[in-house]
């Protein structure tokens, strides 16, 4: 049971398409990535843009693509949420490969805890939701598939 | 500088009270407390109300129309479940200054049922569609980290929710006071894997305040004969993580706190003789047992298996029945917790007292999604 939305494997996305996270951009060419930033004095990896490092104080960023997969490192079958919000699901933090760590739901296993395993291969698969409103442009998120 | 003692202490029972306001609720604690002290409002010099709720609407001036307003400084502060534990600090560290010798900390709090929810930062809400962040899956996270690194198992995470509600059976104060055996705490309602509703911590109302004073005043007034010392106090923010925008760090905050606590005490984990430390859920207390170095890394599981932190263990934790039975109200809990050490200090904790306490540690860690982490904690000496 997935989280909504359609997946976007290898589709370029409509460039006003709203992330729902500062830290998912889209290229020129219409592909959607996750954005990093490399502090160039420790080489600490952040999500989305910054000012200052926050582990080494320096001031010197290079923008970065995080990897589009990873490694699960810490997994939660999810049975109750906010009112609303579709149980269960699989609430998942992902390394990516190079850098970066990242929470998002883990489609296309069920969402029992024989299905999912520590270390588990991921690939981060882009999504369109569709907003509410009629005429609305659909917001862009993503989630994790096993690899 | 002086010593630092709590000359009085009080809570109210926790519970929900929705016809109440929070000023009335704050109110009552002040004055058990002031009571349990034997002072007037009109001794006292400064004021600091912790609300996580209610520290933007002048609480401490609203509680102080109820019971006397005397005109004195008030402080109102917000520190998530550590600000009830920030504001009795912020008093602690007024009387160390030298800046006054007589002040009460309040912390108070109405809550509402169900689930607490943040803010939102982005254009849509993301639950469910970026994993979760609800509270009892944060804490989900933090046991399962636990069980990847050490194989904890949901059946010792659980044991916490047995022991806390039965130390609960013992505390007139506590909201809940329910036995649950293992089975019943194992088969409630998963909430977020490995925790089940009878692992999370409930959403109530309530308050606790302190009156805290100078050792020469409370010489003077004669107040020593149940005062309690404030050997430690100490209080953190979350440090930096590289895994910190997926998953809070309620290891390294604490830890922080923990051994600037010890420091200060100059003491360390071995005199500790009991604990009221933040079991919001159950995963939290296993974490906390080796954060709080209790217990060498690895070890929180044995610790629950083997009894060591039931009443009569080695180490008794959260005997007032923790956050899991007595309840979470945010901006009490971090006085609640000072008051329950302090009575088991003067030997007045009844059938669930800790024999021959001498030295008690609170600690409360509270984190909001997306914002910061803060944590606290106090160690208490008898006089």
């Amino acid at each position: 049971m997935g989280s909504g939305g359609m997946d976007l494997n290898d589709i370029t996305v409509s460039s006003t398409a709203r992330p729902i996270v500062g830290y998912i951009k889209v290229s020129r060419e219409g592909e959607p990535y996750l954005c990093g930033t490399r502090c160039e004095g420790c080489a600490e990896i952040f999500l989305g843009p910054r000012r200052a490092c926050g582990r080494c104080g320096g001031q010197d960023f290079t923008e970065t693509r995080l990897a589009p997969r990873g490694r699960l490192y810490n997994y939660t079958i999810v049975h109750r949420s906010f009112p609303g919000v579709p149980t269960p699901f699989v609430s998942a933090i992902v390394e990516l490969d190079g850098g970066g760590v990242i929470k998002g739901t883990l489609d296309g296993v069920p969402a029992l805890l024989d299905a999912v395993q520590f270390d588990m291969p991921v690939r981060v698969v882009f999504k369109e939701i569709a907003a509410a409103g009629a005429g609305e442009e659909p917001f862009l998120g993503f989630s994790f598939r096993p690899l | 500088m002086t010593d630092v003692f709590v000359v009085g202490t009080d809570m109210i029972r926790f519970g929900r009270f929705p016809t109440r306001t929070v000023p009335d609720l704050g109110a009552e604690a002040a004055l058990l407390a002031l009571a349990d002290a034997g002072l007037s409002i009109k001794s006292v010099q400064a004021v600091y109300c912790g609300s996580f709720g209610e520290a933007g609407s002048m609480i401490g001036q609203r509680v102080l129309r109820e019971i006397g307003q005397i005109a004195v400084p008030v402080v109102n502060c917000s520190n998530a479940c550590a600000t009830g534990a920030t504001a009795f600090r912020e008093a602690w560290m007024a009387i160390k200054a030298g800046a006054y010798d007589i002040v009460l900390a309040l912390g108070v709090e109405q809550m509402g049922k169900g689930m607490l929810v943040s803010p939102g930062a982005g254009p849509i809400p993301t639950e469910g569609l970026l994993g979760s962040d609800t509270l009892p899956s944060l804490f989900a996270h933090v046991g399962m980290e636990h069980s990847r690194k050490y194989g904890t198992t949901f059946e010792q995470f659980a044991k916490v929710s047995v022991k806390n509600h039965h130390h609960s059976t013992m505390n007139p104060k506590a909201m809940y006071q329910i036995e649950t055996p293992l089975e019943d705490v194992m088969g409630a309602e998963m909430i977020s894997y490995p925790n089940t509703k009878l692992m999370c911590s409930v959403n109530v109302d309530g308050s606790a305040a302190a009156v805290l004073c100078s050792e020469k005043k409370a010489r003077e007034l004669g107040l020593m004969s149940r005062a309690v010392r404030v050997r430690a106090s100490a209080l953190s923010s979350d440090p930096y993580g590289s895994r910190n925008a997926a998953m809070p760090d309620f290891n390294a905050v604490t830890r922080i706190a923990a051994d600037g606590a010890y420091d200060g005490a100059g003491l360390g984990p071995e005199a500790i003789d009991l604990v009221e430390l933040h079991d919001c859920f159950a995963t939290a207390e296993i974490v906390h047992y080796e954060n709080l170095r209790l217990c060498g890394d690895g070890e929180g599981g044995r610790m629950i298996d083997e009894g060591t932190t039931s009443l009569g263990g080695r180490i008794p934790v959260n005997v007032s029945g923790g956050l899991l039975s007595k309840g979470h109200p945010l901006g009490a809990t971090g006085i609640a917790n000072i008051c329950e050490i302090a009575t088991h200090l003067r030997g007045e904790a009844g059938r669930r007292q800790v024999e021959g306490a001498r030295i008690g540690m609170t600690h409360v860690a509270g984190h909001v999604v997306d914002m910061g982490s803060a944590c606290a904690v106090h160690i208490l000496e008898k006089v």
